[in-house]
């Protein structure tokens, strides 16, 4: 049976990690490489680079960390922030990178999904989708970093996302990232429904049930998280036991 | 020397890096000579069938690939290198080596395709490559699976709504659906147990 995903997501910039972690055996909290070493040995399903410093040189150095990283870790990696061309993705995924993660330059120029997976299939073709409840409106797609309206309906673009060759949805509530507070269960149903690749639920996660209901009620492929795993409060092998006990199906 | 063959599809450094991590070297082979003196080979590929088979025809590769598995060269066929192996694919098309009979067809079920993710091994077949790997995880990849004309190649199912080949073995020839370069310590565990198998197949 396909098993369900936990995915840790590492916010970098200029090579290391930004948002704090605590993991008391690692010498060097702020390297990446480190990092997705440590949730590797720890069952992490596949990890996600979220670069967020676009500068030229920010993104040499990305491209140097995915290699370091590629070099030591042997689970699939998705790198994402800031790609807006074939360029940077079959740079990236040369480095080592096994998917990319586009979003804002998809909005501007959805050609890109179809270029990128043209050249390179739909599977190493990730779209993150930026969503956030508007009243009257329903979901509603916003881009740099969240602060942009697209004016595109969520699940309409990830329909169309798909139909361009996507091979997953990269899904984060808006409303729930930050609030530890659960995942937006209904957005990512919808979305869920509407397509029939992988969707990555992303956004709210606070403790392990979250988890739980949005890879069932939410209908997830994959669920992905940042602070529940860099604060330490659950470690990866026990969010997983906590999952299996659940009755869901995770690699142990 | 271990040859992992390039035919320009898809990332051949993932599995590199994998083999570096179990010490063992390995050569790129883009032509015919460079898989003359290969004590095994690995054949990784991600992508379509029609264009990797037209890249493999243009080097010369697709002869030189046949010559080996038929002179018993070690050799690892790693998810669209596996496909490669069989006589025809649904996808595109393509007409195939043609090393193993079968063919290669979109998978029937009704669960999400690609099938993207951790799945698992069930009814592995004795092969010293397969080794402990009943029950484990590996990652997928995939749309398309092979189907073979004789069930004694098959080495091990997996279940998307249906179950499907997702290893072939027949004497020194494996093939594997999965991706064992990106399939953690299990994958690297199935690595090792085919340098190993590639090693007693040197000595013997």
């Amino acid at each position: 049976m396909l098993l369900k995903r936990i995915i840790p997501c590492l916010d970098t910039a200029r090579g290391r990690v930004v948002k704090g972690t605590h993991f008391q055996q690692l010498r060097d909290q702020g390297d990446p490489v480190a990092l997705a070493r440590t949730y590797s040995d720890d069952g992490a399903d596949e990890l996600t680079f979220l670069d967020i410093d676009a500068t030229p040189q920010g993104r040499a150095t990305l491209v140097a960390l995915v290699e370091r990283t590629a070099h030591e870790v042997f689970i699939p990696l998705t790198v994402g922030g800031g790609i807006h061309d074939v360029d940077e993705i079959r740079i990236l995924l040369r480095a080592g990178a096994d998917k990319v993660s586009i979003q804002t330059a998809a909005v501007q120029r959805p050609e890109l999904i179809t270029e990128g997976a043209r050249a390179f299939g739909s599977q190493c073709i990730v779209v993150a989708i930026d969503a956030k409840r508007v009243s009257g409106k329903g979901w509603m797609v916003f881009t740099h970093g969240g602060r942009i309206p697209a004016e595109l309906d969520a699940v309409g673009w990830a329909i169309e996302a798909q139909r361009r060759g996507a091979g997953e949805i990269l899904l984060t509530s808006i409303d729930a990232d930050g609030t530890r507070a659960g995942y937006d269960l209904e957005l990512t149903r919808a979305v869920v429904d509407a397509v029939q690749i992988p969707v990555i639920a992303s956004g709210g996660a606070g403790h392990p049930k979250d988890l739980v209901a949005v890879l069932t009620e939410g209908k997830a492929d994959a669920a992905l998280a940042a602070s529940i795993f860099h604060s330490g409060a659950f470690p990866i092998p026990q969010t997983k036991a906590y999952l299996a006990d659940h009755g869901i199906p995770v690699r142990r | 020397m271990i040859a992992l063959i390039d035919y320009g599809a898809g990332n051949l450094r993932s599995v590199q890096n994998a083999l570096a991590r179990l010490d063992a070297t390995c050569t790129i082979a883009s032509t015919p000579e460079d898989l003359t003196d290969a004590r095994a080979i690995i054949f990784p590929g991600v992508g379509a069938a029609a264009p990797a088979m037209a890249r493999l025809r243009d080097r010369g590769l697709d002869q030189a690939v046949a010559a080996a598995i038929r002179n018993g060269v070690p050799f690892l066929g790693i998810c669209l290198g596996m496909q490669l192996l069989f006589e025809w694919s649904a996808e595109d098309g393509a007409a195939c080596l043609g090393i193993v009979p079968g063919t290669v067809e979109r998978m029937k079920t009704q669960k999400k395709l690609p099938h993207v993710g951790w799945n698992t091994l069930e009814h592995v077949r004795p092969h010293r490559v397969l080794e402990g790997m009943e029950g484990e995880a590996f990652y997928f990849v995939h749309s398309y699976v092979v189907v073979p004309r004789y069930a004694a190649v098959a080495a091990a199912e997996t279940i998307h709504g249906v179950p499907f080949v997702s290893a072939i073995a027949r004497q020194g020839l494996v093939g594997v659906q999965f991706h064992p370069e990106r399939s953690g310590t299990a994958g690297l565990r199935l690595l090792e147990n085919f340098l190993r198998f590639a090693d007693g197949e040197a000595a013997a």
